[in-house]
C-alpha cells in the first residue's frame, strides 16, 4: 500500500467482520475505483478473477478502507465500537483494567471559523498523528467523531492511566500547529477518561458515558487538562471517616464521647 | 431503570434472583442474617439456596448445626456432584456449604472463577432465590462473587468500625462494579430506626465522596434494622435458627419484615415464570 498510515493494529484487524465475497464484476470494478481513488495499490486490473490472493488483498484493503477514518487514517467510530465491544468482553471475563479515554481539541470551532476548514482539517491530521505517536501497539486510537477522538488502553492499570493521558495533553500541546505559512496555531486538548469495571458486562454506551462525564468535567475544570474517573479504593480517608462520624444526628453510642477532666491521668505537679 | 444491574442478563423468568450478603467487617451477623433470611422467605413460599460464598473461612454449617458429607469443595474437585452436595436445612430452605477452612480457596483463580460461575448458572433454574453469604472484607473472591449477584445486601452494625467498613465496600462497588444500587441492613441496633439515621448519614458520605467523584448517582436502599436481641445470642449458641427458636422475637419479626421488603425490590417484581 502507498498509504503512509500507520498499521491498524492486529487487534483490530482480526476483529473485523468477515466480508462477503464480492460476486459481479460491476461491483468489483466499483470497488477498485474506490480503492485506486483512496489510494491504495493493489487496485490494478486484475489477472483472472479466480487469482484469490490478488482477491484477498482488495478484500483487505476494503476492510481497511471502511474502518478508517478518510482524513486522519484513524480508526473511525463504527471501528472504534466493535474493538470496544471486544474489549468489554475480555474485560469482563479477565478482571482485568482497561482505561477509555475521550479527547476534544479545546476551542475547535475558533481554528474553522477563522482560518477556514483547510485548516481545521491540518489540526486534525496533526493531533491524530501526535495521538498516535504515544500510544502502544495494541491500543486503538480513533477519530471519534468532529474534533473528538477516543482512546482504548487494554491492560492499562490505574497505576499508569493518568500518567498515559497527561503524556497525550502534553503531546498535543507540545509544539504548535502550522496550518499556512507564517500561521502557527496553539492547539490543546481536553481529556476524559474511564476505566472498565473488572468481572462487570458493562455496556459500550455507559462505559462511554463514564468517560464523557469526565471530558466534560476537565473542560469545565478550563480545557488543556485531564480528568480521569478515579479506580475504586477500598481506603477510607481521614475526610470522609469525619464526614460518617461527624453530624449530631447519630445514635449516641456512634457520637463521640464528652471529654470529661476526670478521665485525664494526673501528674504529680 | 436506564441503568441495568451488573450480569442482569440472567434475571430472565423463573430463574433466581442472586442476592449477595456481604459486610466489611467480620463479626457483624452476617451469617446469621443469611440463614434468617433465608427461613423468612421460606416461609413466603420461595424456593430458597443459600450459598457460603466464604470460601476461606465457611461457618454456615456451624450456625446451622449442619455435618455436611458432600461440600463445595468436593464439587470443585470433581469428587461428588451438585446434587449430592444440596442440602436441606432446618427452616426450609436449601445450602450448598463450602466446607471450611478451605485456604487454597481465599485467592481467586481462573478455575475458581469459572467453577463459581458454573455452580450459580446450573443451580439458578431451581431456586427463586439464591442468598450469597460471602466472606467478610473485600478481596478478590468476595467482589468476584458479588459481581455475580443482581443485588447486594451490606449488613453493618452501629459502630464505628463496622460502618467505615460497609462505607468502604460500598465505594468500591459504585465506583468498581458500576452498581447504581446497594441495600442495607442495620443489624444490632439499640432503637428501631437507628438504621434509618445510620443510613442517611452514609449517603451524604457517598454523595460527597462517590458520586462526587465518578459524576454517577447512587442510591443506598435501608432494607431495615434488626435490633440487639438477647434471643440471638441464644440461638447462636443453641445452634438453631432464631426464627424457629423464637418466632415472636423482636429480631425475627424485623428478620421476617425485611425479607417482604427484599420481595419488594424492582429485580424482585419482575415477572416470575413459576408460583
Amino acid at each position: 500500500m502507498a498509504l503512509d498510515w500507520p498499521p491498524l493494529n492486529a487487534r483490530t484487524v482480526t476483529a473485523l467482520p468477515k466480508p462477503a465475497p464480492i460476486a459481479d464484476a460491476l461491483q468489483l470494478e466499483a470497488a477498485l475505483h474506490l480503492l485506486r481513488a483512496s489510494g491504495y495499490e493493489c487496485a490494478r486490473t486484475p489477472p483472472s478473477l479466480r487469482d484469490a490472493a490478488w482477491l484477498q488483498t482488495v478484500i483487505e484493503s476494503l476492510c481497511d478502507l471502511s474502518s478508517r477514518d478518510a482524513l486522519t487514517g484513524l480508526a473511525n467510530r463504527r471501528q472504534f465500537e466493535l474493538v470496544l465491544e471486544g474489549e468489554l468482553d475480555r474485560v469482563a471475563r479477565s478482571g482485568e483494567m482497561a482505561l477509555v479515554l475521550l479527547l476534544d481539541i479545546d476551542h475547535f470551532k475558533a481554528v474553522n471559523d477563522e482560518h477556514g476548514h483547510a485548516a481545521g482539517d491540518l489540526v486534525l491530521q496533526a493531533v491524530a498523528q501526535r495521538l498516535n505517536e504515544c500510544v502502544r501497539p495494541m491500543d486503538t486510537v480513533a477519530r471519534y467523531g468532529g474534533e473528538e477522538f477516543a482512546i482504548i488502553l487494554p491492560n492499562c492499570s490505574p497505576a499508569f492511566g493518568q500518567a498515559v493521558a497527561e503524556r497525550l495533553r502534553r503531546r498535543v500541546a507540545s509544539r504548535p500547529v502550522g496550518v499556512a505559512v507564517h500561521t502557527d496555531l496553539r492547539i490543546t486538548v481536553s481529556v476524559g477518561g474511564a476505566y472498565a469495571s473488572p468481572w462487570v458486562r458493562s455496556s459500550v454506551k455507559l462505559w462511554m458515558e463514564r468517560a464523557d462525564t469526565q471530558l466534560y468535567r476537565a473542560k469545565e475544570a478550563g480545557r488543556n487538562r485531564t480528568s480521569l474517573e478515579p479506580a475504586a479504593m477500598s481506603d477510607v480517608s481521614a475526610e470522609e471517616k469525619g464526614m460518617l462520624f461527624s453530624m449530631a444526628t447519630l445514635p449516641a453510642e456512634l457520637s463521640p464521647p464528652e471529654l470529661d477532666a476526670s478521665h485525664f491521668p494526673r501528674f504529680p505537679e | 431503570m436506564n441503568a441495568p444491574a451488573p450480569q442482569s442478563t440472567g434475571s430472565t423468568p423463573g430463574a433466581a434472583r442472586i442476592v449477595a450478603i456481604t459486610s466489611g467487617k467480620g463479626g457483624v451477623g452476617k451469617t446469621f442474617v443469611s440463614a434468617n433470611l433465608a427461613a423468612a422467605l421460606a416461609q413466603q413460599g420461595k424456593r430458597v439456596l443459600v450459598l457460603d460464598a466464604d470460601l476461606g473461612l465457611a461457618n454456615l454449617d456451624v450456625v446451622l448445626n449442619l455435618h455436611p458429607k458432600t461440600t463445595l469443595h468436593d464439587v470443585f474437585t470433581g469428587s461428588a456432584t451438585l446434587a449430592q452436595a444440596l442440602l436441606p436445612a432446618p427452616g426450609g430452605f436449601t445450602v450448598l456449604l463450602a466446607g471450611s477452612g478451605l485456604v487454597e480457596y481465599s485467592r481467586l483463580t481462573p478455575q475458581i472463577r469459572e467453577q463459581l460461575t458454573q455452580v450459580i448458572d446450573t443451580v439458578r433454574p431451581r431456586f427463586d432465590v439464591v442468598l450469597l453469604d460471602t466472606g467478610a472484607g473485600i478481596s478478590d473472591v468476595v467482589l468476584y462473587t458479588i459481581s455475580l449477584a443482581d443485588e447486594v445486601i451490606v449488613v453493618a452494625t452501629p459502630e464505628p468500625t463496622s460502618l467505615t467498613d460497609a462505607y468502604a465496600t460500598i465505594k468500591v462497588l459504585a465506583m468498581q462494579q458500576e452498581r447504581r444500587r446497594v441495600n442495607l441492613l442495620v443489624n444490632q441496633v439499640a432503637r428501631s430506626g437507628d438504621g434509618r439515621v445510620i443510613a442517611q448519614q452514609l449517603r451524604q458520605v457517598i454523595d460527597r465522596f462517590v458520586c462526587g467523584a465518578t459524576g454517577q448517582s447512587f442510591s443506598l436502599e435501608l432494607l431495615g434494622d434488626v435490633p440487639a436481641d438477647t434471643g440471638v445470642r441464644h440461638a447462636v449458641v443453641k445452634r438453631q435458627l432464631l426464627m424457629s427458636l423464637q418466632p415472636g422475637a423482636p429480631a425475627s419479626q424485623a428478620i421476617v419484615q425485611i425479607a417482604s421488603q427484599l420481595s419488594k425490590l424492582p429485580t424482585f417484581k419482575a415477572p416470575e415464570a413459576t408460583t
